[in-house]
């Protein structure tokens, strides 16, 4: 095994105990503490909470995770189209740049009511709640990697009398991509947000509905189960596209 | 069977306005010279002086304003997109791709036989000493390796002409010496027509068979003159009279003296 190799297995295996070490603090200080269930359910209770049929978790779980890959997905295809096209039109860019930079500075959390006066409630105005807090992120860095073109380069192809198109596809587009995964990394974790909070303003399902609706019971262990559910969610999302980055852009080009 | 040759670029008088609003800038004025085929030109002067520019002009990127240039003869032909290769200061290698697909970039360009195109890749790779790193990625070489693969990039597709924009003017003292005698080395078996621009006046005379030195504010031609220093060039060239003699004259064209 290589020194680098040792080293990320150490890495993983810290990674692994720190998560473990939380666990166990956690259920230590309920345990020693004697604290009340409603305020901070065990480990255990919180697990068995997954046993209670009527809160149909399975239900909510793919309610909520529709709302967070669907507006992410969107949000992904809508932001790279419009960047790609800012890309090939100086005009288009100058026109609606200043206007999305103006556009990105809304809360998005503050159209929530205004998107269920104009959608109702449901799966997809969360959708769309969490596609408008993902979009600007990716659509942003992804216009500005595509800007980033060494003029260098450049005069490079142009000597060589390459097409715009091939300036495009060779050059351009690779160039950007470090940018887009920057994006995306942002925008993974904003998609959660955006979906939880959608629901947290109107739903009838969902992990966020879920939580409202057990908070009235002081359903505290099924509280956690939620939050941790929707964690893992988020952790899938952003897993995939680290993922993805890694088998795309390579070691060096990545932009943190 | 001597017969007088024809120059491969002829220069006559070309100059260069760059307008910026309503300010005209004359970044190139009056340039007359003429590169013969073969032949290594050394484009010499101080920042500014107009000498990136008339590079670009060779190789078709501006058009000049004033004057007369001719690539090519009737002995040599020149296809102005096929022809020109460039190296530049930094060596712009695309970080995403290994060390052979950088090199095989402008064969991409021009649409070239690919298959071809990477046994030529290949040898060249050889040919600035990096055989066992095509597959490499850039961040995986030093400076002065990833330069060399700027200049095997730059020959790929066989241009006739090869414009070096500072090349090494990047690199530390020590490399860019070795890095000299590389490319005297390559020019000799690759044997192409160079234009190298430099500020480094002992680099423009070690490496040019013909020095071309522009002056700053108003940037125009001081000189043109052939060095008369024999092939193959070492280090030990430096401590030639003839060296000493040279590098005095470009000193005191440009006011250092």
């Amino acid at each position: 095994m290589t020194d680098a190799r040792r080293e990320t297995t150490r890495r993983i295996v810290l990674a692994i105990l720190a998560h473990l070490a939380l666990l166990l603090a956690w259920y230590l200080f309920v345990a020693l503490g004697n604290v009340p269930k409603f305020v901070m359910p065990s480990p255990v209770d919180t697990l068995n909470a997954l046993l209670q049929p009527n809160y149909s978790w399975w239900t909510n779980i793919s309610v909520t995770a529709t709302e967070i890959f669907g507006g992410y997905f969107l949000a992904l295809v809508v932001g790279v189209a419009l960047a790609l096209l800012f890309s090939w039109s100086k005009a288009l860019e100058a026109f609606f740049m200043p206007l999305l930079v103006s556009l990105n500075m809304i809360p998005k959390v503050a159209l929530g009511p205004l998107i269920i006066v104009w959608f109702k409630y449901g799966v997809f105005p969360n959708t769309l709640m969490a596609f408008s807090i993902c979009v600007f992120p990716i659509l942003l860095t992804t216009a500005r990697g595509l800007r980033e073109v060494e003029p260098e380069l450049l005069d490079l192809v142009n000597a060589l009398k390459g097409s715009r198109w091939q300036l495009f596809t060779k050059i351009q587009l690779p160039g950007a991509l470090p940018y887009i995964f920057s994006g995306m990394k942002v925008a993974a974790i904003l998609a959660v947000a955006g979906a939880i909070v959608g629901e947290f303003l109107g739903s009838d399902k969902g992990l966020g509905y879920l939580m409202l609706q057990v908070q009235v019971t002081l359903d505290t262990p099924a509280m956690f189960m939620a939050v941790i559910l929707i964690t893992l969610l988020g952790m899938l999302l952003y897993g995939m596209v680290l993922g993805l980055e890694k088998l795309l852009v390579v070691k060096d080009a990545r932009v943190s | 069977m001597l017969v007088s040759p024809e120059p491969f670029i002829r220069l006559r008088g070309v100059s260069k306005t760059y307008r910026l609003g309503k300010k005209a800038h004359l970044a190139v004025s009056d340039a007359t010279f003429d590169v013969m085929p073969g032949e290594l030109v050394s484009l010499v002067g101080p920042s500014g002086c107009g000498k990136s520019t008339l590079l670009k002009i060779l190789a078709g990127l501006h058009p000049h304003d004033g004057g007369e240039l001719k690539m090519g003869s009737a002995t040599h032909s020149f296809d102005p997109a096929r022809d020109v290769g460039m190296v530049f200061q930094a060596p712009l290698l695309l970080k995403w791709r290994r060390i052979l697909e950088n090199v095989l970039l402008p064969a991409e360009i021009l649409g070239l036989d690919m298959k071809e195109a990477e046994g030529r890749a290949r040898e060249l790779l050889k040919l600035v000493g990096l055989a066992g790193y095509e597959e490499k990625y850039p961040y995986e070489l030093s400076g002065g390796m990833q330069q060399r693969a700027a200049i095997a990039r730059s020959l790929v597709h066989d241009p006739k002409l090869v414009l070096m924009d500072e090349p090494f003017g990047a690199l530390d003292a020590l490399t860019r010496e070795k890095m000299n005698l590389e490319l005297l080395r390559i020019w000799k078996e690759a044997g192409k027509t160079i234009v190298f621009v430099t500020h480094g006046i002992s680099e423009a005379v070690f490496l040019g068979s013909r020095v071309v030195v522009l002056t700053a504010g108003p940037a125009r031609m001081a000189d043109n003159f052939e060095i008369d220093l024999p092939h193959p060039r070492t280090l030990d060239i430096k401590t030639h009279e003839h060296f000493g003699e040279y590098t005095r004259r470009i000193y005191k064209l440009l006011g250092m003296e």
